[in-house]
């Protein structure tokens, strides 16, 4: 069977840190920065988790500031 | 495989729309605004109308709707969207009219106007955001505020003999002979997105192919307004408003009667 590597990128700029692509993702890839804030304040989400990532776009499709883009491979 | 080897253009699979413009929307984090827009922007670029399109903004958070999708706008009175809409339409028939809407807007001060535009069955689209509060004015009740919900001119919760019944236009709509497609959706997970890009999707077609007025409801959260969490919002949403405001489609008809 093929697999799939997926890999998304956030732009922390224009994060609000609402957590709702934390919580759409299925493999618990996105976490918001514990610490660290972006120009206006908030906590940015960001792939911590990177390598289970399968491209699904499930993060992207709910972020309301369309600030996360995803990429997907299949070998 | 490392991300660096799969962050490259040709492997994109999701980007922000090209129709929405380089700027931070003045939203609350979390605001199902953002999404809807976002979807907006998508289909205009995906069904090539993007000249075409008017839309026509409201009063209420989505008032610089014009700021952050990149076609033409008209700003309308409060409530009056759909009057414009009717204007704009008739004189442009060749163009895709669609109306933003949230529910202080379209089920308050501007029934008559939503409802008289229905009736006549003018080729529109209207979005109507029903978050079942007024939030850019602070979290006042709005007509579509739940029994027993708690806003910042009901305190104790909305009581049905003082404030009266929650007001679920969405249905009156699909009654009158005017409309072709009456949907309600929501935009909480990635499979309630797709489906209300879809409905979408349907309604702008049909305004573009003159079947009638298309209503989209999509029931939406405002969690500043109800001092909850984004996700909390959304869990809410699913538990409480779903009950008043079940999702699915209340009409879908070929043409209006």
């Amino acid at each position: 069977m093929a697999k799939v590597y997926g890999a998304v990128t956030v732009d922390s700029k224009r994060c609000k840190g609402c957590d709702l692509c934390v919580v759409a993702c299925p493999c618990d890839v996105l976490k918001l920065q514990p610490k660290d804030v972006n120009d206006r304040g908030y906590h940015y989400a960001f792939p911590e988790n990177p390598d289970a990532c399968i491209g699904c776009a499930a993060c992207a499709t709910v972020c309301p500031d369309a600030c996360i883009e995803v990429y997907r491979v299949r070998e | 495989m490392k991300p660096e080897d799969i962050i490259k253009p040709e492997n994109k699979v999701y980007s922000r729309p090209r129709l929405l413009n380089d700027v931070n929307t003045h939203y609350c984090p979390g605001c199902s605004h953002g999404v809807v827009h976002k979807l907006v922007a998508e289909l205009l670029e995906e069904m090539g109308v993007e000249d075409k399109a008017i839309g026509i903004a409201p009063v209420g958070c989505a008032v610089f709707a014009y700021n952050y999708i990149d076609i033409d706008w008209i700003e309308a009175a409060h409530g009056r969207a759909p009057a414009l809409a009717t204007a704009a339409s008739r004189l442009n028939p060749e163009c895709l009219v669609f109306t933003y809407q949230g529910d202080g807007d379209l089920a308050a001060i501007g029934t008559a106007e939503t409802i008289h535009a229905a009736n006549r069955g003018e080729n529109i689209t209207i979005i109507f955001i029903n978050n079942g509060i007024y939030g850019m004015t602070g979290g006042q009740m709005a007509p579509t505020t739940l029994l027993g919900m708690k806003t910042a001119t009901t305190p104790y919760g909305r009581n049905s003999e003082l404030n009266g019944y929650p007001l679920a236009i969405t249905d009156l709509l699909a009654r009158l002979d005017g409309t072709c497609y009456v949907t309600r959706q929501a935009v909480h997970t990635p499979a309630a997105v797709r489906k209300t890009k879809a409905a979408i999707k349907k309604a702008f077609t049909n305004s573009l192919e003159k079947r009638g007025t298309s209503i989209v409801e999509i029931v939406s959260t405002c969690n500043s307004g109800w001092k909850l969490t984004p996700a909390q919002s959304n869990q809410w949403m699913v538990e409480h408003m779903f009950e008043k405001y079940p999702l699915g489609d209340l009409k879908n008809v070929e043409h209006k009667a």
